[in-house]
C-alpha cells in the first residue's frame, strides 16, 4: 500500500505523502467530515496512515486539528465520509489539550486509576518507570491540582504511554514543556518511533519533522 | 462480568475519594437539606396533618437528590474529564453504574441526617419510611444519574436538571408519600420496585448513546 | 398529501356532524359532546408519543437518517395534541363540576405530567447545539417518555387513594352502539388530522434542511 494519486479536497486539507512503511493500513479516511451545529470544522478529507507511520498534522489554531485527532481517537465521530481506525480502543493513548487527570487525586492515584482501567499488566512497575522517565517520581504523591502546566503535560503523556498503546494520538504535545520537559518527549518519542502508530498535530513541526512518514497540513 | 464488576469498582472508589478530598458536595447536601425541613416548618400552617408535614420529607428528598445530582458530573464535563473514561476500554455503562453508587451513597448520608432530623422537628418516622426511602433512592439516583449527564452537554447545564428530572420524579414521590402516609404500604413498596427496576435498566442501557458524541 | 388533506377534511366534517346530530344526547347534554372530541384528541396524543418513541427507538437502533427528524415532529404533535386534551377536559370539568381543574380524572392528571415531560424535551432539544448527540440526547428522553407513560398511570391511581377518595371520573358509560360508531369516526378524524399536521410539519422541515444545504453549496 504505497502511496497512490493523493487528492486535496475542500478547504481542509492536502495530504502529502513520505516513505510509507509498506506494512498494512491503520488509519483510512474518505471524505471525512465533522460539524459541530452549523459550523462545519471538517470537510472531505482523505488520508491513510500505516502501521509504524508517523502523520504529523499542522496548521493554524482553528484549523480543525484538533477536531480530527479526536477522531481518530475515537472521542468523536464523523458526519460525513469514512473513517476506519483499525485499532481497538484500550491499544489507543490518546494526550490533548487537557491533561485528563484528577486534580483531588494524586500523580500516582490517577496512574493507578489509569492503570486498572486499561488493565495494564505490572502496573506498580510501569507507573513508576514511567514517572521516572518523565521526571515526576519526587512528586509522585502530590495532588495533580498543585502540579504546573508542564507537570501536568507530563503527567498527561505518562497517562498516554501507561498502557502501551499502538496508536498514539498527541494533540500539540509540546505545548507546556520547559526544554527539560520537552528533550524527555523526544526520547520517549523517538524510543517507541519503530513499535508504535503516531498522529501528532504540533505548532513546532520541525521538532518532529524527522520523525514523520506522513504530513498533513490545514490550510 | 469480573472485569465490569472491576470497573465500576475502580470508578466508584474514584468518586467516593474525590468527594471526600473536596468535600464540597456532601456538605451541601447536608446544609441543604436541614435548611429545607426548617422552612418547611414554616410553611406548614397551624393544624396542618402530620400527613402533609410526611409528604413534606419527600420534596425536601427529591431536591436534595437534585442537589448531589447537580455536581456529579460537574470534573467531567469542565475538565473533560469524561474522555478519559471515554478512551478506556471498559463499558460506557460501567461509568453510569459507578457514579450512581457514588451519587447513592452520597445521598444515603444525607438521608441518615434527615430521617432523625424530620423526626425531631415533626413527627416519628415508621418502617415503611425507610423502606420506601431506600427503595425510592434507587430509582432517584438510578434516572437522576443519566439525565445528569444529558444535563451536563446541554448549554443550560445545571438549569434543566431539575426540569428533566421532576416529571419522572413524580412517580417516585407517589410512591414513597403513599408508603409513608397508607395503613399498609405494601402496594406502594410495590411500585417503587417496579419503578427502580423499569428505569434502572433503561438508564444502564442508553448511557453509552449519552456520552458519545 | 392532497388525498390526505381531503380524507382529514372529510373524516373531520362526519365526526363533527356525527357529535352533533347524530349521536343520543346523554344526561350531561351538550356537554358530553365534550368528550367526543376529548377522549380521541387524547388517544391520538398517546399515538403521537409512541410513534415518537418508536422514530427514537429506531434511530439509536438502526440510525437511518430522517428517524430524529420524525421522532421530534411526532412529539410535537404529540404535545399539541395534549395541551388540547388537557383544554377540552378542563372546559368539561368546568361546565360539568363547576372547577377548571380536578385532581380526580385520572386522564387529565396523567396529561399534565406527561406535558411537562414533553415539554422538557423541548427545552433540551433548544439547548443543545444540532448534531448526532442531540439526536442521541433527545432519543433517550423520548424513550424515558415512553416508559413513564404507564408507569405514572399506574402511580396517579396508587395516588388517589391517598390523595382522596375517585368520585369523578370522565370515561363514560358503556356505550350504545351509536355512540360507538360516533366515538369512532371521531377518533378516525383525530389520527387523521394528527397524521396530516405530522406529515405537513416534516415536509416543511425537510424543506427547510434542503434549502440549508443548498445556501452552503453556493457559499
Amino acid at each position: 500500500m504505497q502511496g497512490h494519486g493523493v487528492e486535496s479536497h475542500g478547504q481542509s486539507g492536502q495530504v502529502s505523502r513520505g516513505q510509507g512503511t509498506g506494512a498494512s493500513v491503520l488509519i483510512a479516511a474518505r471524505g471525512l467530515g465533522k460539524r459541530y451545529g452549523d459550523k462545519r470544522v471538517l470537510e472531505g478529507l482523505d488520508f491513510e496512515v500505516d502501521r509504524g507511520g508517523f502523520m504529523l498534522v499542522t496548521g493554524p489554531n482553528g484549523s480543525g486539528k484538533t477536531t480530527l485527532l479526536r477522531l481518530c481517537a475515537g472521542l468523536a465521530i464523523p458526519t460525513a465520509g469514512e473513517l476506519d481506525v483499525r485499532a481497538p480502543r484500550e491499544t489507543i493513548g490518546f494526550a490533548g489539550h487537557e491533561p485528563l487527570v484528577y486534580r483531588e487525586l494524586t500523580a500516582i492515584e490517577n496512574l493507578d486509576l489509569y492503570g486498572r482501567l486499561y488493565r495494564v499488566p505490572e502496573r506498580r512497575e510501569r507507573i513508576g518507570m514511567l514517572l521516572e522517565r518523565f521526571g515526576l517520581w519526587q512528586a509522585r504523591n502530590q495532588r495533580a491540582g498543585s502540579f504546573s502546566r508542564g507537570m501536568q503535560q507530563r503527567l498527561s503523556l505518562c497517562r498516554a504511554l501507561l498502557h502501551d498503546p499502538d496508536l498514539l494520538v498527541l494533540d500539540e504535545p509540546y505545548s507546556g514543556l520547559d526544554d527539560a520537559g520537552a528533550e524527555l518527549l523526544d526520547r520517549e518519542l523517538a524510543d517507541i518511533r519503530g513499535r508504535a502508530t503516531f498522529v501528532v498535530s504540533t505548532h513546532d513541526p520541525d521538532r518532529v519533522l524527522p520523525l514523520a512518514s506522513t504530513r498533513l497540513a490545514f490550510a | 462480568m469480573r472485569r465490569y464488576a472491576a470497573d465500576v469498582a475502580v470508578l466508584a472508589r474514584k468518586d467516593l475519594t474525590l468527594e471526600l478530598r473536596a468535600r464540597d458536595t456532601l456538605p451541601a447536601m447536608l446544609l441543604f437539606v436541614v435548611s429545607t425541613l426548617v422552612v418547611f416548618h414554616f410553611a406548614l400552617p397551624r393544624h396542618s396533618s402530620d400527613l402533609a408535614a410526611k409528604g413534606l420529607l419527600w420534596v425536601a428528598i427529591v431536591f436534595t437528590a437534585l442537589v448531589g445530582l447537580t455536581r456529579a458530573f460537574v470534573a467531567e464535563r469542565e475538565q473533560r474529564l469524561i474522555d478519559g473514561l471515554l478512551l478506556a476500554p471498559c463499558d460506557r455503562s460501567a461509568i453510569w453504574l459507578a457514579k450512581s453508587i457514588a451519587v447513592l451513597a452520597f445521598l444515603g448520608v444525607a438521608e441518615i441526617v434527615a430521617l432523625p432530623a424530620y423526626a425531631v422537628f415533626f413527627s416519628g418516622i415508621g418502617w415503611s419510611t425507610i423502606a420506601a426511602v431506600c427503595l425510592a433512592d434507587l430509582g432517584i439516583v438510578a434516572v437522576g444519574t443519566l439525565l445528569a449527564a444529558v444535563a451536563a452537554v446541554s448549554r443550560t447545564r445545571e438549569l434543566i436538571l431539575p426540569l428533566l428530572f421532576l416529571p419522572l420524579a413524580i412517580p417516585v414521590v407517589i410512591g414513597g408519600v403513599g408508603a409513608s402516609v397508607v395503613g399498609s404500604p405494601a402496594r406502594y413498596l410495590g411500585f417503587l420496585c417496579l419503578y427502580d427496576a423499569v428505569f434502572a435498566i433503561i438508564s444502564w442501557a442508553s448511557f453509552e448513546y449519552v456520552v458519545t458524541e | 398529501m392532497t388525498a390526505l388533506a381531503v380524507l382529514t377534511t372529510g373524516l373531520l366534517t362526519a365526526s363533527i356532524v356525527l357529535i352533533f346530530f347524530y349521536a343520543p344526547v346523554d344526561a350531561d347534554g351538550l356537554n358530553q359532546k365534550i368528550f367526543y372530541f376529548h377522549v380521541p384528541i387524547a388517544l391520538t396524543s398517546y399515538a403521537c408519543f409512541g410513534w415518537g418513541g418508536l422514530k427514537a427507538f429506531l434511530h439509536l437502533w438502526k440510525r437511518p437518517p430522517g428517524a430524529d427528524l420524525e421522532s421530534y415532529v411526532a412529539i410535537h404533535q404529540g404535545v399539541i395534541f395534549g395541551a388540547l386534551t388537557l383544554v377540552t377536559g378542563s372546559i368539561w370539568a368546568k361546565v360539568r363540576w363547576g372547577t377548571w381543574w380536578t385532581w380526580s380524572d385520572e386522564q387529565l392528571v396523567l396529561f399534565l405530567v406527561l406535558f411537562l415531560f414533553y415539554c422538557a424535551y423541548f427545552m433540551l432539544r433548544y439547548s443543545v447545539d444540532p448534531g448526532p448527540q442531540r439526536a442521541n440526547l433527545s432519543a433517550v428522553y423520548a424513550l424515558f417518555g415512553v416508559v413513564l407513560i404507564p408507569i405514572s398511570f399506574m402511580a396517579i391511581r396508587l395516588a388517589n387513594s391517598y390523595i382522596h377518595p375517585t368520585v369523578f371520573k370522565s370515561s363514560g358509560p358503556d356505550m350504545a352502539t351509536s355512540q360507538l360508531a360516533t366515538f369512532c369516526v371521531a377518533w378516525a378524524a383525530m389520527l387523521s388530522l394528527a397524521y396530516f399536521l405530522y406529515r405537513f410539519e416534516l415536509a416543511g422541515k425537510k424543506l427547510d434542511a434542503n434549502l440549508k444545504e443548498l445556501r452552503e453549496l453556493l457559499a
